[in-house]
């Protein structure tokens, strides 16, 4: 099963390695971590999306707890979250396919960045099912390339807002 | 008045009660040396820097102190990853200061330049470099705040010799402010009461204690528990003098070099208290049937023990000394009726297991047992209440299974890494700390070889540590498993080149002594326990001795080898 994790961490050097170090020193799965300070710029926020049973994601949340620089783990299985990713996506835009791909992101609100004769640079945000929606239906105008920052994630309530 | 950054370490290592220290000099550490003839805290040069960590860990765990070291950059601070990943294991408290290049060198691949922090990132319970002369009395006090408490372990300070000659005015800090740190020792009284109801239904339970006893220092509180319980008592290897042995409730070790009575008697308990044990592969053998049919009560001080290998019914996270407290104040105030009739049938139990195989070997008077050695050591020393560090292998095991220890922290020995060459330099730092008692290291004739050096720091500072080599010409557990899995071919294990102990001993200014005879082994203890210098021992032992009972890796533990 694949898990979403919120961490708020000291922003100090070495933070991010104690805990990508702690993922593969423990076998552990990472699938996406994000990281940007939070309001108070001496925390930063950690998005992480993971994989394991019942027992790892225990495993994974008190083990990243343990790590001194860690101030609090968020376990989205517990809390109503809301989650959002960005692609920047690179299709081939020739003369005969333009419209129909104008038409896709129009369709999922995304928006056109980059132009050139024979490329759209396209940026779309929404939850993972719309990201990879899009991302089916530009497949066939012939993708070039694809960037994806992976999911953020806020709790509903207000509780992860505030620091422990 | 403004102090350099080497006058505040040492101000701060004051300030943090630090006696002696064991290190190594070098580039990045001179400004440090230069300053220390002004402080009085003692400096014990060691010959590698690996002894240093290992002396500082034997201190450490012979005090409950913590110990510290000192080494300069790049290859003295490599040397220590062996001593820091021994002590992490362990959960040993020491904090290891090495030198760095300047700040602005950092990241050139300059000369002696090893990203140390890096490097001990996952074998230390945290550490840090230090940028600014500034935050160097902070880090310090953070280091060892956060070496001690909790679950203890290694903690790394790595100083840049620009932050070491840098001035700044100096405050030693008195609050400590770690947003993310804040260790549970208190149990939970809910979860104490539950699991003494859940105690008091119990027909054949069990008290599984681990290093975590040792570590809070509940070795009381856990005999009266046993007593008041009349519950029978197994420790680990780190657990070991936790329970005083001999006692009627006393089980001997669990695991793979356990007792017959231990194991089978974790194998049929009802309850299976845990405390301060972390379930480590060496004592569940096949998890699947590790106490099959027990109620397990986990007390912990670190939550990622607990449900890890074993799932547990009830999950305590406290300091060990709490949590017993608080559970003997409940069976103190409503005891378990009838407590001696209901218990009989288990311990008469126990007794047969006890009797159908107890530890064993048989002594001829030609070749000299290994385990004659240790019964002779317990013997001849226990009145003098000496402290007992080992080397790792089956001198380790020997040392654990004929050798009694019925107090904390008498018993020194790398557990959780297994790492050969830790005894002797243990023995050493556990001597500075106690100069007038006995200190002794039972060692393998492979493993004392890997510090030897050390022996120059023992004479040099006169610290008379006995070492007695169980001399079995072998690596001698690696054979065992050879002869055992893997058809006898001794592929790698023989160490019959090796040098002659007792003129290295010499050589190194210490005193050599050898028994090739049975009845050599007392003559040559007493000699050694009463030379004020220190004894390097060659016990030359029949080779082929093996470890009994073994379960072998993986199975269950009741697949005991039993002879
Ligand atoms: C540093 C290190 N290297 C290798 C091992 C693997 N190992 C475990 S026991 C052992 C044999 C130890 O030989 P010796 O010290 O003579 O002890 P004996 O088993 O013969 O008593 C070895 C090589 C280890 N534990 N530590
Ligand atoms: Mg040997």
């Amino acid at each position: 099963m694949r898990h979403t994790l919120g961490v708020l961490v000291e922003n100090q050097p070495g933070v991010l390695s104690r805990v990508a170090g702690l993922f593969s020193g423990r076998g552990f799965n990472i699938e996406s971590l994000t990281v940007a300070p939070t309001l108070d710029p001496q925390v930063s926020h950690i998005t992480l999306v993971t994989t394991g049973d019942e027992t790892i994601m225990e495993q994974i949340v008190k083990q990243l707890n343990k790590l001194i620089n860690v101030i609090k783990v968020v376990d989205f299985r517990e809390v109503k979250f809301v989650d959002r990713e960005m692609a920047l996506i690179k299709v081939k835009a020739e003369a005969h396919t333009r419209a129909e791909a104008l038409r896709i992101v129009d369709i999922f609100r995304g928006k056109v960045v980059d132009v050139s004769p024979n490329y759209f640079t396209i940026e779309v945000t929404g939850d993972e099912g719309k990201i990879e929606a899009i991302l089916d239906l530009l497949a066939q105008q012939g993708i070039v390339e694809v960037v994806r920052t992976g999911k953020v994630a806020i709790a509903r309530s207000k509780k992860n807002s505030k620091k422990k | 008045m403004k102090l350099t950054g080497a006058q505040i370490f040492f101000e701060s290592l004051k300030a943090e009660g630090v006696d002696v220290m064991f290190g190594l000099p070098g580039g990045a550490v001179i400004d440090i040396y230069d300053e220390m003839p002004k402080h009085n805290i003692r400096h014990i040069l060691v010959r590698h820097e690996q002894g240093a960590t290992h002396m500082a860990d034997g201190y450490a765990r012979a005090t409950g102190k913590v110990g510290v070291c000192l080494v300069t950059s790049g290859p003295g601070a490599t040397n220590t990853v062996t001593g820091i990943a021994t002590a992490y294991c362990d959960s040993i408290p020491i904090v290891v200061f090495t030198g760095q290049v300047p700040t602005a060198l950092i990241g050139n691949d300059a000369f002696q330049e090893a990203d140390i922090v890096g490097i001990t990132r996952p074998c230390t319970k945290h550490n840090y470099l230090v940028k600014d002369v500034r935050d160097l009395a902070r880090v310090i006090r953070e280091a060892f705040f956060l070496a001690r408490s909790g679950r203890p372990g290694p903690v790394l300070v790595d100083l840049p010799k620009d932050v070491i000659a840098g001035k700044t005015d100096f405050k030693y800090p008195k609050n400590i402010a770690m947003k993310g740190y804040k260790p549970t020792t208190e149990a939970h009284m809910g979860q104490i009461k539950r699991a003494y109801t859940a105690i008091s239904k119990a027909k054949r339970p069990v008290i599984y204690a681990g290093g975590g006893v040792i570590l809070s220092s509940a070795a009381k509180e856990l005999k009266e528990l046993g007593e008041r319980l009349r519950c029978p008592v197994t420790t680990t290897l780190m657990g070991l003098g936790g329970f005083p042995a001999p006692h009627d409730l006393w089980l001997g070790m669990l695991g793979m070099h356990g007792t017959f009575r231990a194991n089978m008697a974790v194998a049929n308990t009802d309850m299976l208290i845990s405390i301060g044990a972390r379930f480590d592969d060496r004592v569940t053998g096949k998890l699947s049937e590790f106490a099959p049919s027990a109620k397990i009560i986990h007390i912990d001080i670190d939550p990622t023990s607990i449900s890890k290998n074993v799932k547990v019914d009830i999950p305590i996270v406290g300091d060990c000394k709490d949590a017993l407290k608080k559970l003997l104040k409940l069976v103190k105030e409503s005891p378990i009726e009838d407590l001696e009739k209901q218990r009989q049938p288990w311990l008469d139990q126990i007794q047969k297991w006890k009797e159908t195989y107890p530890l064993a070997y048989e002594q001829k008077d030609d070749v000299i047992k290994p385990q004659y050695v240790v019964e002779m050591l317990y013997k001849l020393c226990k009145d003098k209440n000496p402290i007992i560090s080992t080397e790792v292998g089956q001198n380790q095991m020997w040392a654990a299974q004929y050798y009694h220890y019925s107090e904390p922290r008498t018993l020194l020995t790398s557990g959780g890494l297994g790492t050969m060459g830790y005894g002797m330099p243990a023995a050493i730092g556990a001597q500075a700390a106690f100069p007038g008692r006995l200190v002794i290291d039972i060692a393998g004739d492979g493993s004392i070889q890997m510090c030897i050096q050390e022996l120059t720091t023992a004479v040099e500072n006169n610290l008379p540590v006995k070492v007695a080599i169980l001399n079995n010409q072998y690596l001698g557990m690696v054979r065992q498993w050879q002869q055992l899995f893997y058809e006898k071919q001794y592929c790698a294990t023989c160490l019959k080149m090796a040098p002659d102990f007792v003129k290295l001993a010499e050589a190194y200014g210490a005193v050599g002594l050898r028994a090739t005879k049975p009845s050599e082994v007392e003559k040559v203890i007493l000699e050694a326990i009463a030379s004020p210098k220190p004894v390097l021992m060659d016990f030359v032992v029949n080779p082929e001795e093996c470890v009994y009972p073994m379960v072998p890796a993986g199975a269950a533990t009741t697949e005991m080898i039993l002879v």
